[in-house]
């Protein structure tokens, strides 16, 4: 029996990584919203391993605290261990990477869900999508209860039509063992959308009373711990260590003398796994001349013993992953307390959907996440933050917020998304950025949060910091490019002696010199020649001045770039009517239906000749219509 | 890559008289500028003048005179593409029009696409839309072709050898972006492999140019000019190469007062002869410019063939010669008329200034010496045993200029390697393969992300 349960202007169905940003941006741009969650303690989940950030993806959560987001406020508060990797490589690649408390970081989400104003939270299972003329009317859950809305944003992870299997067991399940959500898929599929099948995989968690740490080499956090958000403040609490140990050839003996037992040799999984986080049993076939491979063992909180064997993700059957662990230096007299499992689901090919994240086929209906293939928290809260700014804007009848891929590792994420064939879950890699010596970590707040702020999503506490430091950075560079070192001042004879430089020939300005890879601002700031207390401004300054050059080749890049990427190409677009087309172009434009004539030339198949019949099909257009 | 200055050859190559080479785009004047130099101040470019035909010659980066021209400016937005539009014509041959041509793309210019100037015309509102349509067939007839042609250039030796390198450069790319998004799992970038990896990088760049160069002799041809005072046998060895009366013969000094060019094949080589007026002062005004125009013949040969007369023996028009030649390469100095019954030139006769060069005796006229000459010519010009595969290699301009930018690319890698952050590597690296990638057509961003994943054990 259905009964109206309510009316909203946007309705989230999923309250993971990407649910989460989408309720909370939507509420916040001002629409009454509802969260449909398929169980309320399991918001914010992080079924897999336990961290958040990394190469890429701390470029992805700095990008959503600029723009208003939570996750980055969420770790700060949450995490139980903060580390700068890849230091050393450059400013483009440095990327904070935090262990979390997993426990801890769903219990500080839920806290804000339910304090956020605007936003209902209920937990039900969504069945069916409610179309009227074509759009988005609402959804009906299992139970009865009939919710419209103007938007539906569906945030669905892995549990459309998921099934767990380990060994030669398999179940229809959620991650972690929850419901999956049975039939959901089957009303996009009504719906005219076409649905692919991935694979993924997580390792087994173990004990951490049955492990001999002193076996294993200790991983500490950062001595001076950062942030990922802009506004955090210093964090104070203590940090967990992780702990690494390697397989050995017994180990790798164990695994191939069961491979007739493993899924995913014996054609048990079907869906297509990534590349990138390939399964244990996939590398030790794959890479047989190793003796050993890297495992991490990670805390999952304060509050557990729980610990993750990162590395060691797998679906081989229950007593070999028992076998396996056994084998490995520290984990002799191991006990298992979650078995390792791969997960096969549903997700809508994401060429059906636009930059905004809307479906092309039903105006209203976005989609965000795991459901979109893409795999990681980041990614999904990523889209969950854009589709939930875009549903918002759908529902208040405003223009659709698109970041470009000059603009925000967001926006590569989504071009990428709409724009590629996907043959694996997607993840976000700074080798996909072209640009990522502009899209750096250290300047997110730069480049987003005057966006953030016009869409609404950027308090006033954000705002007013953002300010003041770009203020002071203005400041601070103005007075480094009009301060000038001379060549016979002793003060900057003795610092340029000091730190092994050529002395001056011509008085050179203090931006200038800080361009020389010996000198840094502190030596500045240690003889008195600079003062800035503002740790962000000075790395800032820092980063700005000894790139200058390549920042500029960039920007040049950038500007060609834009040209083409602010060529619109009409959704309208009849290319079969279109003359000179090559065929493979045409199928792949008629599939993809590119935004911008940028967009076009990124899609495989699409030549530079295409692209002329493009140009003057639109040119042939504007002057029909002048 | 719209929006940028695109040059190309108008005309049939290698066919008529006159080429024209046209550049289109907002570069067009200044790449001009830079690449004209007036016969006089009145021929030069003049800011805001347009449509006027200037005379002078196109130069390289050193001054050197590639090329006479005319030259003509029309200014946007009245020319054909509605854009600046420079035209430059030169004459008809293969050498001088793609010299002229790869100058303007030195200077920035891009190769066109087929149909992109009509493109242009059409955008910028100069053409209607059924002209428009008719160029849509156009461009898509002609790039089906030139895809194919694209395809077929690219097999033999050339396809290996740029597998190779991509080979090379997604191994390098591969081991920087593992390095960047992996950390955990790959570590710091190793420089001494990835150094050893930018050399064998540099030395298949540097074949691959050698061959490449080779091949254009083959191809293009040699220039070949003849010089030594007047009546010297210069006519006559032409003569005797070509086997036809194309000069006109005599033994009044100075009848020959054009450069006079024809092809003739020597051991399959294509070679170009330019016979010169005899090289000395006179106020004879149509000599003058005979004279002039075998000053530049000498510098643009590629072989310089030096007559001496054994019969006058060495006299002071030969060391004027002789020191107008010194310093340059591939000369060879002929004793001529060695025949005769007193030469008066020997072995120690050939010091100071004739020293430098590579010697022969001999007599045209018996025909004494010239299968030395020709294999003497083949050798300076090839110093490379080519295989006959070496010979499917085909490079053309756009092929020629895209090699050019990836060997400097990857110099700069090479510098940048001790210097530059890694994430400023990568970012040069993706350069040069973009360059590689329109070289041989492949997307090798893809293409190196696939290679991260097999060479790498990565993952969770």
């Amino acid at each position: 029996m259905f009964y109206t349960a309510g009316t909203y202007d946007v309705i989230v169905v999923g309250g993971g990584h990407a649910g989460c940003e989408a309720a909370l941006a939507a509420a916040r741009m001002g629409c009454k919203t509802l969260l449909l969650t398929l169980n309320i303690t399991d918001v914010a989940l992080m079924p897999c391993n336990p961290s958040i950030g990394g190469p890429a993806k701390a470029q992805l959560v700095r990008e959503i605290d600029a723009l208003g987001g939570e996750m980055a406020k969420n770790i700060d508060k949450t995490n139980i261990q903060m580390r700068m990797i890849n230091t050393g490589k450059g400013p483009a690649v440095q990327s904070l990477r935090a262990q979390a408390d997993k426990q801890e970081y769903q219990n500080e989400m839920r806290r804000t869900l339910f304090t956020q104003e605007n936003l209902d939270v209920a937990m039900a299972e969504a069945e069916t999508i409610l179309l009227e003329n074509q759009k988005i009317q609402g959804v009906t859950t299992k139970t009865g209860a009939v919710y419209s809305s103007r938007a539906l944003v569906l945030t669905t992870g892995t549990f459309l039509k998921g099934r767990i299997i380990i060994g030669d067991l398999a179940y229809p399940g959620g991650p972690g063992n929850q419901f999956p959500s049975l039939h959901l898929s089957d009303s996009l599929v009504d719906l005219g959308l076409t649905i692919g099948r991935f694979k993924t995989g997580t390792p087994p968690r173990i004990d951490r009373k049955t492990v001999d740490f002193s076996k294993m080499i200790e991983q500490k956090g950062d001595p001076e711990p950062l942030t990922f958000s802009f506004i955090s403040p210093k964090p104070q609490r203590e940090q967990l260590s992780c702990w690494l140990t390697h397989s050995n050839p017994q180990t790798h003996r164990i695994v191939l003398d069961n491979l007739d037992r493993a899924p995913l040799f014996t054609g048990v999984i079907q869906g297509k796994g990534p590349r990138y986080c390939p399964s244990f049993e996939d590398k030790v076939v794959r890479f047989s001349h190793k003796n050993e491979h890297q495992l991490f063992v990670e805390p999952e909180g304060r509050e557990t013993d729980e610990m993750y064997v990162q590395g060691l993700n797998t679906s081989l059957p229950e007593d070999v992953q028992l076998q396996v662990l056994r084998s490995i230096a520290g984990l002799e007299h191991v006990r298992m307390i979650r078995t390792g499992y791969a997960i096969e689901y549903d997700y809508v090919l994401p060429y059906q959907l636009k930059r905004s994240l809307e479906t092309r086929a039903i105006p209203g209906l976005f989609t965000a996440g795991q459901i979109n293939g893409t795999s990681g928290y980041e990614e999904a809260a990523a889209q969950g933050l854009i589709a939930g700014i875009n549903a918002a804007q759908y529902a208040l009848g405003r223009e659709p917020f698109i970041l470009k891929r000059s603009e925000a590792y967001i926006g590569v994420l989504i071009d990428d998304l709409v724009s590629k064939n996907l043959d694996e879950p997607y993840r976000l890699l700074t080798s996909r950025a072209e640009y990522r010596l502009l899209l750096r970590q250290d300047n997110a707040d730069l480049r987003l949060t005057e966006k953030g702020r016009a869409l609404g999503l950027v308090d006033d506490e954000r705002w007013n910091f953002y300010q003041a430091k770009k203020e002071r950075l203005e400041d601070c560079r103005q007075q480094l490019k009009t301060t000038f070192a001379f060549p016979s001042d002793p003060t900057i004879d003795a610092l340029l002696k000091e730190k092994n430089s050529s002395p001056l020939h011509e008085r050179i300005s203090l931006w200038n010199l800080l361009q020389r890879p010996e000198i840094n601002l502190e030596d500045y700031q240690n003889h008195n020649l600079f003062a800035c207390e503002d740790e962000q401004v000075v790395e800032q300054l820092q980063i700005q001045s000894k790139y200058e050059g390549y920042i500029h080749k960039q920007e040049e890049q950038v500007r060609h770039f834009e040209k083409m990427e602010n060529r619109m190409l009409p959704t309208d677009l009849d290319y079969d009517a279109i003359l000179g087309l090559a065929n493979e172009a045409r199928q792949r434009l008629k599939e993809v239906r590119p935004e911008s004539i940028g967009q076009a030339f990124r899609l495989a198949g699409v030549n530079p000749a295409d692209i002329q019949v493009l140009l003057i099909e639109l040119e042939k257009r504007r002057r029909k219509k002048s | 890559m719209f929006e940028d200055t695109i040059a190309a050859i108008s005309t049939a190559i290698g066919e008529s008289g006159i080429a024209l080479i046209r550049m289109s785009g907002s570069r067009s004047e200044e790449i001009l500028q830079a690449a004209f130099s007036p016969h006089s101040p009145t021929q030069a470019i003049q800011k805001k003048e347009s449509h006027r035909l200037l005379l002078g010659w196109i130069i390289d980066a050193n001054g050197v005179k590639l090329d006479e021209v005319l030259v003509s400016l029309m200014r946007a937005p009245h020319s054909y593409t509605g854009e600046t539009v420079a035209e430059i014509n030169c004459h008809g041959g293969y050498q001088a029009t793609t010299a002229c041509l790869n100058r303007c793309l030195e200077l920035g210019a891009r190769l066109a696409l087929p149909g992109e100037f009509t493109q242009r015309a059409f955008l910028n509102g100069r053409l209607d839309i059924t002209q428009a349509e008719a160029l849509m067939e156009i461009i898509h007839a002609k790039s089906q072709k030139g895809l194919s042609i694209a395809v077929e250039q690219l097999h033999g030796r050339l396809r290996i050898k740029l597998e190779e390198i991509e080979d090379l450069f997604t191994q390098l790319q591969g081991m920087i972006l593992a390095s960047m998004d992996f950390p955990d799992d790959v570590g710091d970038l190793d420089e001494s492999e990835a150094r050893t990896i930018i050399h064998r990088i540099q030395q298949e760049f540097d074949r691959l140019v050698r061959i490449s160069d080779q091949t254009d002799i083959y191809r293009n041809g040699v220039q070949l000019v003849i010089c030594g005072k007047p009546n010297v046998g210069k006519s006559s060895l032409l003569n005797y190469l070509l086997n036809q009366e194309k000069a006109i013969v005599t033994n009044i000094p100075g009848t020959t007062r054009d450069v006079i060019e024809d092809f003739i094949h020597i051991q399959g080589i294509p070679v170009k002869i330019m016979d010169t007026a005899g090289i000395r002062e006179t106020d004879e005004t149509v000599e003058k410019i005979g004279v002039q125009k075998t000053f530049d013949a000498i510098s643009q040969a590629d072989v310089r063939i030096f007559l001496v007369d054994a019969e006058s023996g060495i006299t002071e028009e030969d060391r004027q010669i002789a020191q107008i030649l010194q310093g340059k390469p591939n000369v060879l100095l002929f004793v001529n008329k060695m025949d005769t019954s007193h030469p008066q030139i020997t072995e120690s006769d050939l010091y100071g200034p004739f020293a430098e060069f590579q010697h022969l005796f001999g007599s045209v006229r018996s025909g004494i010496g010239i299968e030395a000459l020709e294999s003497a010519i083949v050798q300076f010009v090839q110093q490379e045993q080519l295989m006959q595969d070496d010979l499917e290699i085909i490079t053309n301009v756009r092929q020629k200029q895209l090699l050019k930018k990836c060997c400097a690319q990857i110099r700069e890698i090479e510098n940048l390697l001790n210097d530059a952050s890694l994430d400023c590597l990568a970012v040069e690296v993706d350069t040069a393969l973009l360059y590689l990638g329109q070289l041989s057509g492949r997307d090798l961003a893809e293409e190196t992300l696939d290679r991260i994943f097999r060479d790498f054990c990565i993952g969770k």
